[in-house]
């Protein structure tokens, strides 16, 4: 249908990755007790992150202008 | 649960590209198929993971989480048993007479093999219930609103019914498939680090098994022989036949909400794939599921430290527990994101059979096709504008997974006999179908009045749904055969591509072996066992 949907996906993820290992990176240390004391937002960002920029180089590989 | 301002950013960046997605795809609505069936034009991959988004809703996720902290491990066979085989044979069986027949929709294949009264009925009947069911993920995300902004249940409700209403107003059903697979992603996402983070918690699955309040909670099949040693009180037939045969082949089979995701597909391969790509990470669910149900009440076995005495809480209740400022955000956006991929299916399977099944063929036939695609938009309105409706009547109701099932029990377990004698067996007349079909939705109704009025008795709620999906399934089975051998057949060549046996059967030689939806079924079915076997 023209819109190739692992763009979207690849921006908000990239996105929402990089929010959360910035606000791991400035938050208060005390808020990681709740996650077992564990930087989970640091961590969990990286992930988002690694699969925001997977899902938007599919997206890249597949479009036209690559091609 | 505190929420700061990284986390309403991120609630609202969602909100932001849920919308983005209909507006990029308003302007490509030119016809009814490109509003109702995406113009058959969608990849398998996309279509499937929009199949096991579209059930994902506030009942899938916060119902089975809040399940598996009351009945424990149990819940499980909802996907080992009850999920698995029959999304393989929605698959490899009944997929290729869906899309093979070009029926836009369940009743219009029904019309096809039975005939317009059949159809009638089933549209009418479907209908109601996706209106009844919509409300549910409305209530659920209202509910979430009014925690968390602190806003007034109404307003919620008709905040977050609005979002759903404008991006399927905007861009039908590949706007509804587009949004589902962005929010498979973030309900996958947003829920993994619950289960990372509960273990760790408990000290690991060892020691999870060992802190649970009973310790039949930790096996699936271990205790299902005598119905007085497992917490649902359901022996091995009701759970068999009743969840893993009447009801969830009724769902998966048959609900057009999930079936309307395949008619999606671009060629006859990937439609087949749909429920098949659904499958797998319908298979883990339990992991993002139940065991944060586990967890819940290994932490809380009395429900007062952190679920306020009620089931329905455990998922809610976890995350605030675990996930600090900045995940919680994530979390919250997945909650969000599945209750919203819920309701949007119900709304597009609604507009499509109103407009269809209903519309076009009763009220308002032989317009032009820019007629029905306006009739869509404005059946879009009206089905969330009655969702919001019905949020309101689940508010009275205490239990929503009892509710559901319910429906489902009235409605989808007779359609399956139905479907099952029309497509397998060639001699089905087309008033059985008919005849079979009202008379199990009345047994249906018979079975739950004597159980209301209790002149039955069964040791849950959820035993008795098991069983009236079974009398109403047998009811409908027994009619159609009686009504069959006494009415006339209809011709075989009317009914080629309708039925099994006189249909020529797909050759897939073309395809890879790792395309062939037998080859994949039986990969998801062997797999599926080994599940059942670590976790008996």
């Amino acid at each position: 249908m023209g819109l190739d949907i692992r763009l979207p996906i690849g921006i908000i993820f990239t996105t929402y990755g990089i929010i959360l290992i910035l606000y791991g990176i400035v938050a208060d240390p005390a808020i990681f007790i709740s996650s077992m004391a564990v930087n989970i937002d640091l961590w969990w960002g990286l992930a988002l992150l690694v699969f925001g920029l997977l899902m938007g180089l599919l997206a890249f590989r597949a479009s036209p202008r690559f091609k | 649960m505190h929420p700061h301002f990284v986390d309403y950013l991120i609630i609202a960046i969602y909100f932001v590209f849920v919308l983005g997605i209909g507006f990029a795809l308003r302007g490509r609505m030119k016809t009814s198929e490109d509003f109702f069936l995406s113009g058959r034009s969608i990849p398998g991959w996309i279509t499937g993971l929009a199949f096991m988004s579209a059930n994902l809703g506030a009942l899938e996720v916060m119902g089975h989480a809040a399940n598996a902290a009351k009945y424990g491990m149990f819940v499980n066979h909802f996907y080992w048993l009850a999920a698995m085989p029959a999304m393989c044979f929605v698959g490899v069986f009944m997929m290729p007479f869906y899309y093979g027949s070009k029926a836009r929709s369940v009743p219009e294949y029904l019309r096809k093999r039975y005939d317009e009264k059949t159809r009638t009925l089933n549209a009418f009947s479907f209908a109601v219930m996706t209106l009844l069911v919509s409300g549910v993920d409305l209530y659920a995300m209202a509910i979430l609103f009014e925690r968390l902004l602190h806003w007034p249940f109404g307003a919620s409700v008709v905040a977050s019914a609005a979002v759903v209403a404008v991006y399927i107003y905007l861009g039908g059903l590949t706007s509804s498939i587009y949004n589902e697979v962005l929010q498979f992603f973030l309900i996958v996402f947003g829920f993994l680090p619950l289960a990372i983070l509960g273990l760790k918690a408990v000290g690991g699955f060892a020691a999870l098994k060992e802190k649970l309040p009973n310790p039949g909670y930790a096996h699936t099949w271990a205790n299902i022989w005598h119905a007085s040693q497992n917490p649902m009180g359901i022996n091995w037939f009701g759970t068999i036949f009743g969840l893993g045969f009447v009801l969830s082949f009724g769902y998966w089979c048959t609900d057009f909400l999930v079936v309307q995701r395949g008619l999606a597909a671009r060629d006859m391969a990937s439609a087949q794939r749909t429920p098949l790509v659904a499958a797998v990470p319908k298979m883990f669910f339990p992991l993002m599921v139940v065991l944060p149900g586990l967890v819940a009440i290994a932490l809380d076995p009395h429900l007062t430290k952190y679920l306020n005495g009620r089931y329905d809480n455990a998922l809610p209740a976890m995350l605030g527990k675990f996930y600090p400022s900045g995940l919680l955000g994530i979390g919250l956006t997945a909650l969000l994101a599945s209750f919203m991929s819920g309701m949007a299916g119900n709304v597009t399977a609604f507009n499509t059979v109103w407009t269809f099944d209903i519309y076009q063929t009763h009220v308002n036939p032989g317009q032009p096709d820019g007629h029905y695609l306006k009739m869509g938009r404005l059946a879009t309105v009206f089905a969330v504008a009655v969702g919001i409706g019905t949020a309101f009547i689940v508010l009275r109701f205490n239990n929503l997974m009892d509710y559901l099932q319910l429906l489902f029990a009235f409605f989808n377990a007779p359609l399956f006999g139905t479907f099952l004698l029309g497509m397998f067996w060639k001699r089905t007349t087309a008033h059985s179908g008919f005849w079979g079909l009202l008379s199990g939705i009345v047994a249906a109704a018979a079975h739950y009045s004597l159980y209301h009025y209790h002149v039955i008795t069964y040791p849950s709620d959820m035993a008795a749904n098991f069983y009236q999906a079974i009398w109403a399934f047998s009811v409908c089975v027994v009619v159609t055969l009686v009504v069959t051998m006494f009415t006339e057949p209809r011709k075989e060549e009317e009914l080629v591509g309708l039925v099994y046996s006189l249909t020529p059967k797909q050759r897939n030689q073309d395809l890879p072996w790792y395309e062939r939806p037998g080859i994949l079924a039986i990969g998801i079915l062997a797999l599926c066992a080994v599940l059942n076997i670590i976790f008996w």
